[in-house]
């Protein structure tokens, strides 16, 4: 048995998605090893090394890995698959991306998303926006998984004794040509990652109005999520919407300001420790998933929300 | 230029899925089925394309049983120009799937192909990426933008981050998110028309491809439920259980 995880990483920081991955791929049994596929990514290759578990960094630093494009992604990955048992890598969108191109080449089914391991060939994976758990088996020779990260722990850093090997790069598929990217900037933490989430939907009305929640979200540390509506209608961008077919999260805390609870939005959240609804609406089925619900006017409420947290010592 | 649109027949969107009581799936008898809300993207794109001059004609194709006849008059009463059904009782897996179509494609020679992200009753979000790798095409998935000149595509993705572009050449497969477009209704007329639109069939053997599942499916359960809660009367009572009995902030 032999797991090999494909590191998400921007050629300098490797994603903490990828620490979720290596602790699903712990779970699989066997030595584990790090791809790192990257450009300039050395720095990366020294960051994976320090995972704990981890044997081997595999590094192929190449243009052609510059920015994960599936295309030459998933030509190295069919390449390097075959001293493994397992391939691995995050259900984010890189992962999504990559690694079924990588699957078809090797003739296998992969398995989407998963949330437990139950042994090396056996795994729970959430279907039907997380209103059924599947218990899949599988019995191709080399296994292609994504991970589900909210379901396993990050790994642990710093302690880690990995050693770090140059693999030879696989040339570019010359099939796509990046362009460039537009990413959302904040100061606020990542949405899969925050440990508590505020999200606000149609009710909001606009995007003028989303201040309302960022400055409670702003004494709570938390990060700013929507519903698709919410994203749809342009008051957010596209990278806020959590959901069945967003981002999937599990903080400690998730307050859903002005979202009715569709099956869609709560396929990605209802897995939080401790969730909040605060919607003028008592019927609303958000309240059925909800720990603590409150039947009131959002305009009213949150900002009442932000001075008492302000009142009882929390953020600036 | 033709445009291939794979459509997939699924639970409706509004419906809550159940487990069948012996734990072996979902129970889809008696239950709304619909057109996965991503292919109507798919075909509203392709349609575009064909009234942008861009394509010639547009193939919804389908693969399942035969009730997926009715998924493909869907999109023909949207306004997709015929359709193929490949009959296949029984479980389908993306990567069967994958192949049924590269068999197609290799028969129609469509220079674009254009599925959705996901499915939403597996939500396994991997046909067009296998499809591509099966084919040797580029992929450009989760699209929000596309525009198509010559042998020249351009694409938007959203990503985790926010959005990337992206250039490829033709012939390419497209995955739809979302935000690509609005999905048009039929008309009245269109749905009378669509019942005269062809749809040729094939089986699985006819492609030479073995769609028998690679994953064997011990069993599927309900997720465990979320306790009931409680409702708190103002914002102060609703802070001081999230500080003393939730202890989350
Ligand atoms: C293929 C597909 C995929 C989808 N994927 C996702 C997904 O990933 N994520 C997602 O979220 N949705 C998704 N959806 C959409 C989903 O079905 C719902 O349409 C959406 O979640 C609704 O968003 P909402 O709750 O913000 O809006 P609404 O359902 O319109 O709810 C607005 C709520 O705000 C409340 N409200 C209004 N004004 C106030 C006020 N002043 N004070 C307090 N409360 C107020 C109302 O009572 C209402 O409950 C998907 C749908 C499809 C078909
Ligand atoms: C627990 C479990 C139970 C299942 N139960 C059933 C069942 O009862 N009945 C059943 O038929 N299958 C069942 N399946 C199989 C399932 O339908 C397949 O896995 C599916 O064909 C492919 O996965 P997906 O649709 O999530 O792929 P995705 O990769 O998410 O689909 C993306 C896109 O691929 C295209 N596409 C996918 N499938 C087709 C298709 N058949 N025809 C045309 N285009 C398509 C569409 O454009 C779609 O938007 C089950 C699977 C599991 C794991």
């Amino acid at each position: 048995m032999a797991v090999l995880i494909v590191a998400e990483h921007d050629n300098s920081e490797l994603k903490p998605a990828t620490l979720h991955a290596v602790t699903a791929g712990l779970a699989m049994g066997g030595g584990l090893d790090l791809l790192v596929a990257g450009h300039d990514c050395a720095g990366v290759a020294e960051q994976a090394a320090a995972v704990a578990g981890v044997g081997t960094v595999k590094v192929a630093d190449a243009p052609e890995y510059a920015n994960g494009l599936a295309e030459n992604m998933a030509r190295l990955l069919v390449q390097v698959a075959a001293d493994y048992t397992h391939v691995v890598a995050p259900a984010t969108t890189f992962g999504k991306d990559v690694m079924p191109r990588a699957a078809a080449l090797l003739d296998t089914q992969q398995v989407s998303d998963i949330s437990e391991v139950v042994d090396a060939d056996t795994f729970v994976r959430p279907i039907y926006a997380g209103n059924a758990l599947a218990t899949v088996q599988s019995s191709d020779a080399v296994k292609l998984i994504t991970v589900r990260t909210t379901a396993f722990e990050a790994a642990e850093t710093g302690s880690g004794t990995g050693t770090v090997a140059a693999l030879g790069a696989t040339g570019d598929a010359g099939l796509s040509r990046y362009v460039g990217s537009e990413l959302s900037s904040s100061e606020r933490p990542e949405l899969t990652s925050a440990r508590v989430v505020i999200s606000g939907g149609r009710g909001m009305q606009s995007g003028e109005n989303f201040p309302l929640i960022e400055a409670v979200a702003d004494r709570l540390g938390a990060a700013v999520g929507a519903s698709r509506a919410a994203v749809d209608a342009g008051y957010v961008p596209n990278d806020y919407q959590v959901g069945q077919t967003g981002k999937v999260v599990a903080p400690e805390l998730y307050i859903a300001v002005g979202i009715s609870g569709a099956i869609q939005h709560l396929a990605g959240m209802k897995d939080s420790k401790v969730i909040v609804a605060i919607n003028k609406d008592e019927e609303a089925p958000i309240f059925q998933v909800a720990d603590y619900g409150l039947v009131a006017d959002l305009f009213k409420a949150v900002p009442e929300l932000e001075e008492e947290l302000e009142r009882q010592g929390y953020g600036t | 230029m033709k445009v291939l649109v794979p459509v997939k027949r699924v639970i409706d969107y509004n419906v809550k899925a159940r487990v069948k009581a012996d734990q072996t799936g979902i129970e889809l008898a008696n239950v709304k089925m619909s057109m996965n809300p991503f292919d109507e993207i798919s075909v509203e794109e392709a349609l575009r394309l064909r009234e942008a001059g861009i394509a010639e004609e547009v193939v919804a194709v389908s693969i399942g049983e035969q009730k997926c006849q009715e998924t493909i008059r869907t999109a023909l009463a949207m306004g997709a120009d015929r359709g193929i059904h490949v009959l296949h009782d029984g479980e389908t897996e993306p990567l069967a799937v994958a192949k049924i179509l590269r068999a197609l494609a290799e028969k129609e020679e469509p220079k674009v192909i254009i599925l959705g992200k996901q499915a939403i009753d597996d939500d396994c979000n991997q046909t067009g990426q296998m499809l591509a790798a099966l084919l040797g095409w580029g992929q450009a998935t989760f699209i929000s933008r596309l525009e198509i000149s010559g042998d020249a595509v351009s694409a938007t993705r959203e990503v985790d981050g926010g959005l990337q572009n992206i250039e490829l050449a033709l012939p390419v497969i497209l995955t739809t998110d979302l935000r690509l477009n609005e999905p048009r209704y039929a008309s009245l007329p269109n749905i009378m028309k669509a019942k005269r639109k062809p749809i040729d069939q094939y089986t699985p053997e006819d492609l030479e491809v073995d769609p028998s599942p690679r994953l064997r499916v011990l069993q599927v359960v309900e997720p465990p439920g979320r306790e009931a809660g409680v409702k708190v009367e103002t914002v102060a009572e609703l802070v001081d259980k999230l500080r003393n009995d939730a202890k989350v902030i």
